[in-house]
């Protein structure tokens, strides 16, 4: 742990920053996101507290100036270090409604979302699926399993979403670090071809 | 109520100092950071030569770290943390990097570099 006072980092050594990567967890409250960032995360789940200031609750987006109210939202993040020169942060989006406005935020330079379904409370991830498909920001829909729920096959979920054929569907155990890393792969190919067929 | 089953902790009475002495009532940072901009420790100050709240930033700052990690390690709003750490940029003790406005979400070097990451962690 000794630091080494001098100045020895050349001036190119600090011009290499890492580049963060950031990706979005949504989903209705309590669907497990939470457990879902806290078990890809090499570190401990972390939790910040963001001011934010927005347009008051009820106030239409495209009114422009409504009232401003600051509010401070408690994020749950994660991070994995993917090379010297990635980093991954995993963000949470906060799930009580009255927080929607954060996740313009959030979604700002992110590149993609995982939406989480509860298949007992479905319509709960309506909100993150109109979200991201209004904002055109591409994602793909994890189902995590609870013990207590039925289990769906994906093309059933599917269905009951009303999902287009190109969004992948997978099943989760949100509290396994492989099973959520899995879906984490799955969303960084579906990323690829998604890129791969935007003609930009 | 449950206060004889866990009795109160440290971590669970909250910070002995209201958060936003620490910045001396600042809220506004003087530098431009976000929850993502990444800082690094430059090597120019030692943590000896500041005050404990902008030693501890710095402790954090010698590998590259987010604002977000250094708000949650500290157990401060993300808010002081800005005024903090613009703090230990304007004294040269760090430098900080805002995430990229227009980053190409689209990528493919940065997405496999994603995957591969992901993939080595299975």
């Amino acid at each position: 742990m000794a630091y080494n006072g001098d100045s020895d980092h050349s001036p190119a050594q600090q011009s290499r920053m890492p580049t963060p990567i950031k990706l979005l967890v949504a989903g209705g409250f309590g669907v497990g996101k939470t457990t879902f960032v806290g078990s890809v995360s090499e570190i401990e789940p972390l939790s910040t507290e963001e001011t934010i200031t927005a347009a008051s609750i009820g106030t239409d987006d495209l009114t422009g100036v409504g009232d401003k109210v600051t509010t401070t939202v408690a994020l749950d993040f994660g991070r994995i270090t993917l090379d010297p020169q990635h980093i991954l942060y995993l963000f949470g989006t906060p799930g009580q409604d009255r927080f929607w406005f954060m996740w313009n935020e959030l979604s700002d330079g992110a590149f993609g979302a995982v939406v989480l379904a509860d298949t007992r409370r479905l319509e709960d991830c309506f909100p993150a699926l109109d979200f991201f498909e209004r904002r055109g920001t591409q994602f793909i829909v994890a189902v995590n399993e609870f013990d207590t729920g039925f289990h769906y096959e994906p093309e059933e979920v599917r269905a009951a979403l009303d999902l287009k054929p190109n969004i992948p569907i997978v099943c989760c155990d949100a509290r396994d670090p492989r099973s959520a890393t899995l879906v984490l792969v799955t969303l960084t190919k579906h990323l690829m071809s998604a890129a791969a067929s935007s003609v930009r | 109520m449950s206060s004889f089953e866990h009795p109160l902790l440290d971590d669970d009475a909250g910070p002995l100092v209201r958060p936003y002495t620490v910045s001396n009532g600042r809220t506004a940072p003087t530098a431009k950071l976000d929850l993502l901009s990444l800082v690094r420790s430059t090597g120019q100050l030692r943590p000896s030569q500041l005050e404990a709240e902008h030693a501890e930033a710095l402790l954090l700052c010698r590998e590259p770290i987010s604002v977000a990690e250094v708000s949650a390690h500290l157990r401060l709003p993300a808010m002081v943390i800005k005024v903090l750490l613009s703090d230990l940029v304007d004294v040269g003790a760090i430098i900080a990097q805002a995430p990229d406005p227009a980053v190409d979400t689209t990528d493919q070097t940065v997405l496999e570099a994603l995957l591969n990451g992901l993939q080595r962690r299975l």
